[in-house]
């Protein structure tokens, strides 16, 4: 007899919800998850000594109100947390200007590895030739990526890497005497938050660039906002909208002659891998995001790295150490008396920076390029396709070749239903799919900006499109559906604002029990 | 293609510039199978293993501590790893719970308010405290004992140039180690927005004038920051109890691998609501669904940040240290309070013990400073009339690496090194240590 082994072979998604309880409230007094390790008699007398030495005031009075719990309920709670967490391992995460792309299993791998998990920054040079090797290498990688002189692996994230760079346009001013009268800092409207952030960290004022109706920076008035005022410009390109500035030789020509440093926001490095770099546009800074670009997971935040490239002259104000190779060794620089000092302690992300170092091994120039070009089609095909519908939007010239990303409005679906980007991108996740970054760039209204990176493959795209075409549709016939999404996730929407209420806020285990008590 | 009506992916670059088109391939290494990759990168690796095999004395904000091995399983699960900043909040419950009970559990074991998800690590996290009492405060120095590791200090220094903030250097006392409490009064002043103390000093000291410095601190009406070592806070008084308004630390030594140094774990914590509003870094709040029928979490006080706020944010960060927050969130779940007061006793005997022995060789003295000590000490060669960077390479070719010297940041201390003595050191690595130091120095 023949049986149907079949059913629905379409995606359906619907998340872990286990009310997981807070790790405190399964804690049971006497329960242990790790004992201490045992002290000989020899150990215990010396104990007893140092005991004696603590002053009163020294010592802890009451016991921190750390959980209790055994091993195995640590690692249930925390493997239920990890089943109520979407990542990249488990669907579609296009989220734009991050480039959430697949991390390939092998650099985990290597990153795990004893031999750099017990490794001490100070330990001597001559036991660290082989990670010192990988680390000066890489810098040399990045340099060839960029077309800059010289890069420094040390800052531990973009903008971490954006302060870098911004202190080195200061120590730059600061050598010409120019630094009290170069006060300004040129960003475009279009620009990552980060960048202005970065810019005022450094003491810098924030100038902003409009864009012209083409989405690029407008070349007239930033004729007009150039002076003997500006430090510098921070610009991504592509940029936020996925527009190539095409007259960024302009650009950089209108702040050089003003006697202002150009710096490249690498976020968006990945549309044009081997096809065109920051220093042939004019850039004299730029920084890479290693967690984007170069494959290294994002770990729900953190940690990346953000290295920092520059050119020849401006090589002696990279943080210090560096890693430097004399054509025998491999050592760490710390003589470089005009660098702007440090940024961190140690000498940076390694971790992360070796996963960077297989991900170019493995992929080559040949396959770095493919990224690119693959990242584009990927993000052009899913334009057309979405854009067919004639629900959504591309602001800025639809019909113009985006780069890795896009943007789309939802503003007619809004104007028609009240149904705005917020409830399309939530309704989203009902799908198994992430949202794209909402609302940004701040130049468009209603904007949802979909990177869907060179992992996706068309079938994954033809879905996204399909899903988003869906859920415009259900807009108009069952707005409910979309109002009230999600429901196959771990939680419904959440109220965020009464999360940093001040009279619902509530930030610990211990605010939380307070309120419980009073309430 | 087809679909989108080019014929070749060249006409998607079109638009970039002919001047600014890179005309050949990028000079890098060919594309290499993983099994090639693999090999060269653990040959290269394997080359460091003296490295790792080693045993180390050295610590100085990056220590060896056991790792247990749920923590590295638990940390290295894909949905956490693969997973975003959570700004879908309703997708990534996971990842916002665990760092909300990362943040409650910095507050119990430091005894403060609140506590963000994490900065990059103990240096800035250092160089943000100063810039968030300037804020506060609207004050514009900051004073910091003398006794201060090297990075964190030139990292302050770094933070605190463009912000107009100076950084103004206070005596410790190099017979007994502690802040110079008449130095500090003398150079308090109205322009004072905070006071930094570490406790543990750089050196180790145990510092008993904490309570001291935070009354003369909150007198002149500035901030009282510390920097703490996570590890000691089993047994020791936490900053929260000596009257801290911001505490920092290094949050590696809590399950997270040295990994040549990164990354690490920036720790901080401050109280009252004043100040909570003036932090920096991401902050995650339990709250409700909207229907309020489930308990759910999501980021808080996103006004503070630079995605909202651009210039005018509290900071630049944006990615953090978060998967290290997680780790750090396993490893104190199964240590409990019982787990780190175990741990703290066996780091304060290895610590006695190893102090005891090494003092009996001849012409080394062991700790420089007087006091009790936690983790770190200072072994000083002065009197052996040897350097310790020489010693350094003679002791590595017996299999051990000692402490680093302090002989560039705090000259007046001579040929000292600060070494570092955690759970991991047996009683056999400690003798084997002091056995080497004898052997090298009679030779």
């Amino acid at each position: 007899m023949h049986r149907d082994l079949g059913g629905s072979t379409e995606l359906t998604f619907k998340q872990a919800s286990w009310h997981e309880p807070l790790i405190f409230e399964l804690s049971k007094k006497g329960k242990i998850g790790q004992i201490g390790p045992t002290l000989t008699e020899e150990e215990r007398s010396t104990l007893s000594e140092a005991m004696k030495n603590l002053t009163e005031d020294l010592l802890r009075k009451t016991r921190p109100n750390l959980p209790e719990v055994s091993e195995v309920e640590v690692v249930r709670h925390f493997t239920r947390l990890s089943q109520e967490n979407y990542g990249v391992d488990l669907g579609t995460y296009p989220l734009g200007s991050c480039t959430m792309k697949y991390n390939p299993k092998i650099c985990e791998i290597l990153a795990a590895s004893p031999r750099l998990r017990n490794l001490h920054p100070s330990q001597n040079a001559s036991h660290t030739q082989g990670i010192l090797r990988i680390l000066y290498e890489l810098s040399q990688f990045l340099a060839e990526i960029t077309g800059m002189s010289k890069v420094s692996l040390q800052p531990s994230a973009g903008a971490h890497g954006e302060l870098c760079g911004a202190l080195i346009i200061r120590a730059a001013h600061r050598e010409r005497n120019e630094l009290d009268r170069r006060t300004e800092m040129i960003i475009p409207d279009s620009s990552h938050g980060t960048n202005p952030a970065s810019a005022a960290m450094a003491g810098f004022k924030v100038v902003v660039a409009p864009s012209d109706s083409e989405g690029c920076i407008d070349i007239e008035a930033l004729k007009k906002t150039v002076s003997s005022k500006t430090a510098g410009m921070m610009i991504t390109n592509p940029n936020t909208l996925g527009i190539f500035e095409k007259r960024i030789l302009e650009v950089a020509e209108i702040v050089h002659d003003a006697g202002g440093l150009l710096y490249y926001d690498g976020a968006n490095l990945n549309a044009i891998l081997g096809k065109a770099r920051p220093r042939e546009m004019g850039f004299d800074i730029t920084h890479i995001n290693i967690h984007k670009t170069f494959g290294t997971p994002h770990g729900g935040g953190g940690p990346g790295a953000g290295p920092v490239g520059v050119t020849e002259e401006l090589a002696k104000f990279l943080p210090i150490p560096t890693v430097e190779f004399d054509g025998q060794n491999y050592y760490l620089d710390y003589n470089r008396p005009e660098s702007i000092g440090r940024l961190r302690a140690f000498h940076g992300n390694i971790s992360v920076l070796l996963r960077a170092y297989a991900y170019v091994l493995l992929l080559g120039a040949e396959g770095l390029e493919e990224i690119a070009e693959i990242s584009v089609l990927n993000a052009n095909y899913l334009a057309r396709k979405v854009l067919a519908s004639g629900r959504y939007q591309m602001p800025f010239d639809s019909k113009k070749a985006r780069k890795h990303e896009i943007v789309l409005s939802t503003q007619k679906i809004t104007a028609e239903t009240g149904i705005r980007a917020l409830d399309i991108s939530k309704r989203l996740l009902d799908f198994g799919m992430h949202a794209p970054t909402m609302y940004f760039p701040l130049i468009v209204r209603e904007a949802m900006m979909i990177e869907p990176t060179e992992t996706e493959s068309i079938e994954a795209l033809d879905r996204y499109a399909d899903v988003l075409t869906k859920i415009a549709e259900e807009a108009y016939q069952q707005p409910t559906i979309v109002k009230e999404a999600p429901q196959n996730t771990t939680v419904g929407r959440v109220d965020d604002v009464a999360a940093s209420h001040p009279k619902t806020m509530c930030l610990t285990w211990r605010m939380y029990r307070n309120r419980q008590a009073t309430s | 293609m087809k679909a989108i009506g080019i014929r070749s992916i060249e006409e998607l670059y079109s638009d970039i510039p002919k001047q600014v088109r890179l005309k050949k391939r990028l000079n890098l290494p060919i594309r290499t199978s993983e099994l090639e990759v693999r090999r060269h990168i653990e040959s290269l690796l394997s080359s460091n293993s003296k490295g790792s095999e080693i045993v180390s004395f050295l610590g100085g904000g990056c220590w060896n501590h056991y790792v247990p091995a749920a923590v590295s399983d638990i940390s290295s699960r894909a949905e956490f790893v693969t997973s975003y900043t959570p700004y879908q909040p309703e997708v990534s419950q996971g990842m916002l719970q665990a760092l909300f009970e990362y943040q409650s559990m910095i507050c119990e074991l430091t005894a403060m308010d609140y506590a963000n998800s994490s900065l990059y690590d103990w240096a800035s996290a250092l160089g943000e405290a100063a810039r968030m009492a300037s804020r506060v405060t609207r004050r514009n120095e900051f004073l910091i004992p003398r006794h201060v590791h090297p990075d964190r200090r030139a990292t302050l220094e770094t933070y605190a140039e463009p912000a107009g903030i100076k950084v103004v250097e206070v005596k410790n006392d190099n017979i007994t180690g502690q802040i110079d409490l008449n130095d500090l009064e003398s150079k308090i002043t109205s322009k004072c927005a905070a006071v930094y103390l570490e406790n543990p000093s750089y050196l180790g000291c145990l510092q008993i004038r904490a309570r001291d410095v935070a009354e003369i601190v909150h007198s002149n009406g500035a901030l009282f920051v510390a920097g703490v070592d996570l590890i000691s806070l089993g047994i020791l008084k936490p900053p929260g109890e000596y009257g801290a308004d911001i505490a920092i630390g290094e949050g590696q030594c809590l399950g997270n691998a040295m990994n040549y140094g990164g990354p690490l774990l920036g720790v901080f914590a401050c109280k009252g609501e004043e100040l909570l509003r003036q932090m920096p870094g991401r902050i995650i709040g339990l709250t409700t669904t909207k229907d309020e029928k489930h308990r759910a979490y999501c980021m808080a006080l996103q006004t503070r940040e630079q995605h909202i706020r651009r210039e005018r944010a509290t900071s630049n960060i944006c990615t953090n240290h978060a998967l290290c927050a997680l780790t750090a969130t396993v490893y104190l779940s199964l240590m409990g309070a019982s787990g780190m007061r175990e741990l703290g006793m066996a780091i304060l005997s290895k610590t006695q013990y190893a102090i005891n022995e090494l003092n009996r060789i001849k012409r080394v003295k062991v700790p420089l400073m007087k006091g009790q000590h936690f983790k770190e000490f200072t072994v000083s060669f002065n009197e052996s009339g040897r350097k310790v960077r020489d010693l350094e390479g003679s002791l590595l070719t017996k299999g051990i690496q000692i402490g680093a010297p302090v002989t560039e940041s705090i000259p007046e201390l001579g040929e000292t090194a600060v070494f570092s003595v955690t759970e991991i050191h047996s009683k056999e690595d400690i003798d084997k240590l002091c056995t080497a130091i004898s052997e090298v120095l009679q030779s």
